[in-house]
């Protein structure tokens, strides 16, 4: 393990895509990080266990979990925590994040991430799970910020309040996902600069930027979805600045997950960040 | 609302919306919902479609849509580890009504999951070729790399996989299958029906003449050894 690599720099990262393997490696970017995620390195062994070796003797590795379903009404599945455990253990990465939102129901993994009422009853369960995430990897983790495309009647919390809360009972770090506050304010027709505004920053230890698709609801009301398949849009590079402007300069992460582009594309994105990331004062 | 709820509705089209799931201005969030319902069966399906290519290819894009959307309303994924989804697909698709016409169709699923399961099992070491020169060799047992798998078929499988990928006309008949991974990408090598027999054999732990015993007569044992060599199958010779 190399010392510097125990901490995420202020810097750029990128989610790590296997087809973008020999571009990270060639060291010829300003690529400065990158974030996996967990469930596809739970092998035994082969290529992706080979690679993200390679990639942790290079560069600072963030492990992202997309399927822990922290929100999750039933006790967290000992089983893929034990595994989670292992991979930290091995791995030693240099942060590790999870969602607030759950996926997993009766034994079943529906692989995407279902949204929360924030109640005093899901406020008490997730910080529950938080803490036994935090105990059993014996580190402290990040939770990220969902998109949301509807509300729940009985919330009684704002969503800032909500991990305000959270942070203040788990001890846990926010990952603050800039894409989704705007795909949030837009569909729950909010303010997103108000979010920023009353977000914690001193909490964030991480930023992610990334695309969202366009589409509407039955009413002709705009409804972002938080696909990943896309460049970022301005109005979240202006949000981004914003976020930077209030909450100081922090690693910031560009994910595109699906309709991956090629190198030279999310390269594009990642100086675009850069830029903007450079120019704050820390 | 319990997530049991919420599930449900997701999982089935023609559920009608969980109360309590609201628009900005407090009105039912139908389609807002079904942002959920999609994310779910898109995601699965696209795991599917990465992990059966060939099945994919062998039924066309619409078929393999209606086959896996079927599937993965039936079985969701049982752990949060997609890169292992589908184990139960070849057994699902035997037993897929439309599928029938195809009857091969649940042994390519087979061949395809062993081929990922082989792609991510626990690397090993190939045993030394200085050990191989033991004069004792054949009343030696043999341990097998992690990686290997093995099955049978009806069918001319590796042959009909190879040309759903891409590859020439199949040919051929009813084969065994042993799949070996010498670096990272797993090989499946056609033999003689029966020469799982001798796999198994090893497997348990027999000496390798006894194991070769269970050969059936059209098999080539040093084909079939070298193939064990060459994808760097066997890991140790040991007492029996």
């Amino acid at each position: 393990m190399l010392d510097q690599h125990k901490f995420l720099p202020t810097a750029v990262g990128v989610g790590y895509k296997s087809a973008h393997f020999s571009n990270i490696m060639s060291g010829n970017t300003p690529v400065k990080w990158v974030e996996i995620h967990a469930e596809n390195y739970m092998g035994a062994g082969g290529r992706p266990l080979a690679q993200l070796r390679s990639l942790y003797e290079k560069l600072p590795i963030s492990v992202h979990g997309v399927g822990l379903s922290i929100g999750g009404e039933r006790d967290l599945d000992a089983d893929h925590l034990k595994r989670l455990k292992h991979l930290i253990d091995w791995l030693e990465p240099a942060s590790f994040s999870e969602h607030l939102a759950w996926s997993t129901h009766d034994g079943g993994f529906y692989n995407d991430l279902l949204p929360l009422p924030y109640t005093d009853a899901t406020l008490n369960r997730v910080c529950d799970h938080i803490d036994h995430v935090q105990e059993t990897l014996g580190r402290r983790m990040l939770l990220e910020n969902p998109s949301s495309y509807l509300a729940f009647a009985e919330s009684t919390y704002g969503e800032v309040d909500f991990l305000r809360e959270i942070v203040k009972r788990t001890g846990c770090g926010l990952l603050l996902d800039v894409n989704n506050v705007f795909v949030s304010a837009t569909n729950l027709r909010l303010d997103a600069f108000e979010y920023i505004d009353h977000f914690p920053h001193d909490a964030v230890g991480e930023l992610h930027l990334g695309g969202h698709s366009e589409d509407e609801d039955e009413n002709g009301a705009p409804l972002l979805i938080d696909s990943h398949g896309q460049k970022i849009v301005d109005p979240v590079w202006h949000l981004y600045t914003y976020t930077l402007a209030t909450g100081g300069p922090k690693p910031t992460l560009i994910e595109w997950d699906t309709d991956v582009p090629e190198w030279p594309e999310l390269e594009g994105e990642v100086i675009r960040a850069a830029e903007r990331l450079e120019k704050v004062p820390a | 609302m319990t997530q049991a709820t919420f599930i449900k509705a997701a999982l089935d089209p023609t559920a009608p919306l969980p109360a309590g799931l609201v628009t900005p201005e407090g009105a039912p969030a139908t389609k807002r919902f079904a942002v959920y319902r999609n994310n779910i069966v898109v995601g699965l399906k696209d795991a599917l479609a990465q992990g059966f290519p060939a099945v994919k290819s062998l039924v066309g894009d619409e078929f393999f849509s209606a086959l896996s959307d079927a599937f993965l309303r039936s079985h969701p994924p049982s752990a949060p580890r997609l890169p292992l989804y589908g184990a139960g697909f070849a057994e699902f698709i035997a037993g897929f009504a439309p599928a029938q016409p195809v009857p091969y169709l649940p042994d390519v699923a087979r061949l395809e999951y062993a081929l990922r399961e082989s792609y991510h099992a626990a690397d090993s070491a190939p045993v030394d070729a200085g050990d191989l020169s033991d004069p004792l060799l054949f009343t030696r047992a043999v341990k097998l790399a992690p990686s290997v798998r093995w099955m049978s078929s009806d069918f001319p499988i590796t042959s009909i996989h190879a040309f759903a990928l891409g590859g020439p006309k199949p040919e051929g008949g009813a084969e065994d299958i042993l799949i070996t991974r010498r670096a990272f990408d797993p090989v499946a090598t056609s033999f003689p029906r029966g020469t799982i027999n001798v796999l198994e054999k090893l497997a348990a732990g027999d000496a390798l003449e006894h194991a070769i015993e269970a050969a059936p007569k059209q098999l080539d044992l040093s084909l079939f050894l070298r193939a064990l060599l060459d994808g760097a199958a066997i890991t140790a010779i040991q007492e029996v």
